[in-house]
């Protein structure tokens, strides 16, 4: 194994370091949350956040939990660095995407500290590619306040079920429209295009719908062009979780399985579009 | 307006929507006694489409008494609502078109597996109504052919190809692409398929000629008969009379009108006389005699039917097809008024709508005298040029 004969000297510096016998586990779940180019990688004990935002109203987050590295190593506490995520993924994929069954691409991440560029060890076949990709200054993501106990209303689904929908979305509409209500139609999304307008109501007894807690009716818009990119994080997703707290503000979270069975996380949130008059 | 679609016919009704969006961008949609009626028309008005649903077809069809309402949609929405045909079997359990004249919205409702409910209300235009007028009965030509044995014809042409041309005779059918003129003919691969008679149900021929029509639109139907499996019978005449393809079931009707080339017929009588029937060799399959057929095939390039392809032909031109794009029904008639320098736009004869017309079904010949002029002028351009 190459990788694991890299010098030990090297990795006495390194305030991360993070070994993954398969990289697709790492690229697939980046692929979700890819809307825009800048992504704050946070590391903590508990494992890799990545987080990208669009216009300051949406944020995606990839939770790969400590457990599903090989080897998973921090020196500080908290390790927080931005990095270009489109050239991450190439790096990643860099012996190709689709690799044939059996052959998979090993990957050691290493991370030096401030400054210094995030190292890429990729191996397959045992040819050995190297990539060093520069880091820049973390923004600070923003904090949607996004509390369990403010939460309204909440509804877990099947992936598959939402995935016709949001395949089928009349994407001439500005905004998806979200409501969730104790009573008819508990969980409808809208779209208003301009060939008219067309609703997906979800029964609450369907067998597609996991978990149902609506406490108050509730129905905001959500700009069409800031939800769509989560249709790559659900397209790989077998749960959802939709949540909305008192302000509107839209949590979507996707439960995704690796190749090898493990379970990462996804999560976006919105803000609302505007104030739609209840009722 | 109440209409309820359910099991299987729903992707019958979703299948017809695609086939139809093969031909124009706009869905009229028309609710009378009868059945539901759904037609389409291209933008040159060189094909027109219409399937019509009888109450049967449905297990709810009431539409109120004297209601008289039309209308027209843009096709892409209502494609919108049968996106995937192949879900579309397996997850829809019941459809329902239902009118909401209020909100001037025609609504489609799809009730799914898993209580999930599917509301399109889509915005409609109030619309004439859309009819062509063709007489298939007084068609010389009639076949009926299992739409697999279709199929597999046109599948062996390109999708990029525009036309084919069949050439029929007492015991064969000849499919081949149609070249546009002597020019690309030399450097174009001509493929040529030859079906006998008894490849089809029914094969009655009264009259030997080359018909050439689109085929885009040909393949829109031919989708819609292949998922139902029902049969296609063509009723063809002279050419530059529309083709006629229809399928029927107890429940249900189509039928594809598309324009076919015109041979310029009455402009080229004094120099090529009855064509069609003095250029058209002799029919070497004729005898089942395989020594003859061998022959036949060894010299398919000199006696094959592609000679009696009239070089006339050629004269029609690629349309710029844009100008037709607004036209309305009566513009049809304004067709004469064309500037005389410039060649005509198309090279199909359009079809005559019945909005216009009276309601008498009559074949759609002799308004297209004027055409005829049009056509003889880039027959002039061409010898110009040339």
């Amino acid at each position: 194994m190459p990788l694991s004969t890299q010098s030990q000297s090297e990795d006495v510096q390194d305030v991360l370091v993070a070994n993954l016998d398969n990289a697709r586990s790492l690229s697939n779940i980046l692929k979700a949350i890819t809307c825009k180019d800048h992504a704050i990688f946070t590391a903590t004990a508990n494992g890799l956040k990545v987080t990208v935002e669009d216009c300051k109203c949406m944020q995606a987050n990839a939770f790969i939990q400590a457990d599903i590295f090989q080897e998973f190593t921090l020196k500080d506490d908290i390790v927080v660095f931005q990095i270009n995520l489109t050239v991450l993924l190439d790096c990643l994929n860099i012996f190709g995407g689709t690799p044939a069954a059996g052959v998979s691409t090993a990957l050691r991440m290493c991370y030096r500290g401030y400054g210094y560029p995030l190292t890429l060890f990729l191996e397959e076949g045992g040819v050995v590619t190297v990539c060093k990709i520069n880091t820049s200054e973390p923004e600070e993501p923003i904090d949607f306040e996004f509390s369990s106990s403010n939460v309204t209303n909440k509804v877990i689904l099947l992936s598959e079920s939402l995935k016709e929908a949001f395949s089928e979305l009349d994407l001439t509409s500005e905004v998806l429209e979200i409501t969730m209500s104790p009573s008819q139609p508990y969980f409808r999304l809208s779209t208003f295009g301009n060939s008219g307008n067309a609703h997906y109501d979800y029964s609450k007894d369907s067998d597609m719908m996991e978990l149902f807690q609506c406490n108050r009716t509730q129905t905001n818009r959500y700009k069409m062009s800031l939800l769509k990119p989560s249709t790559k994080a659900l397209a790989i997703s077998c749960k959802v979780s939709v949540r909305t707290d008192s302000r509107g503000v839209l949590s979507l979270q996707y439960l995704v399985r690796n190749d090898d069975g493990q379970i990462c996380f996804v999560e976006y949130f919105c803000c609302p579009d505007e104030e739609v008059e209840e009722g | 307006m109440q209409c309820v679609v359910t099991g299987g016919n729903v992707k019958v009704l979703g299948k017809a929507v695609h086939s139809l969006s093969r031909i124009g961008d706009e869905l009229y949609v028309e609710p009378q006694e009868e059945g539901l009626a759904l037609r389409s028309v291209n933008s040159s008005r060189s094909a027109y489409a219409s399937f019509l649903f009888a109450p049967l077809f449905f297990s709810r069809y009431s539409i109120p008494r004297g209601l008289n309402f039309r209308c027209k949609l843009a096709i892409k929405s209502v494609q919108t609502v049968f996106r995937s045909l192949a879900t579309l079997e397996k997850t829809v359990e019941k459809c329902h078109i239902g009118l909401d004249e209020q909100k001037d919205r025609l609504t489609f409702t799809l009730h799914c597996k898993h209580g999930l409910l599917k509301t399109h209300n889509l915005s409609y235009q109030d619309s004439e109504s859309l009819e062509a007028v063709f007489d298939k009965d007084s068609c010389a030509n009639v076949f009926r052919a299992q739409p697999r044995v279709l199929v597999d014809t046109v599948v062996h042409f390109p999708t990029s190809l525009e036309e084919v041309t069949l050439t029929l005779s007492d015991e064969r059918m000849w499919v081949r692409n149609h070249v546009e003129d002597e020019a690309e003919r030399s450097k174009a691969v001509l493929t040529e398929l030859c079906l006998a008679a008894d490849e089809f149900d029914h094969f009655d021929i009264k009259l030997h000629n080359s018909i050439t029509f689109c085929l885009k639109e040909f393949r829109g139907l031919l989708l819609f008969a292949e998922s139902t499996g029902l049969p296609v019978t063509m009723y063809l005449d002279e050419p530059g009379s529309p083709v006629v393809l229809s399928v029927t079931d107890s429940v249900l009707e189509g039928n594809f009108v598309l324009a076919t080339l015109s041979d310029d017929h009455y402009l080229r009588q004094s120099n090529r006389g009855a064509d069609a029937e003095q250029t058209r060799p002799p029919d070497d399959f004729m005898n089942d005699d395989m020594d003859a057929y061998l022959i036949a095939m060894d010299s398919s390039v000199a006696p094959g039917p592609s000679t009696a392809d009239p070089p006339s032909l050629a004269a029609f031109r690629k349309p710029p097809a844009p100008n037709y794009r607004t036209r309305t029904y009566s513009e049809e008639e304004e067709d004469g008024e064309e500037d005389p320098e410039r060649p005509p736009d198309k090279k199909f004869r359009s079809l005559f709508f019945g909005s216009v017309l009276p309601p008498s079904p009559r074949r759609s010949s002799q308004p297209f005298t004027t055409q005829e002029v049009l056509a003889s002028d880039s027959e002039e351009d061409e010898a110009e040029a040339d």
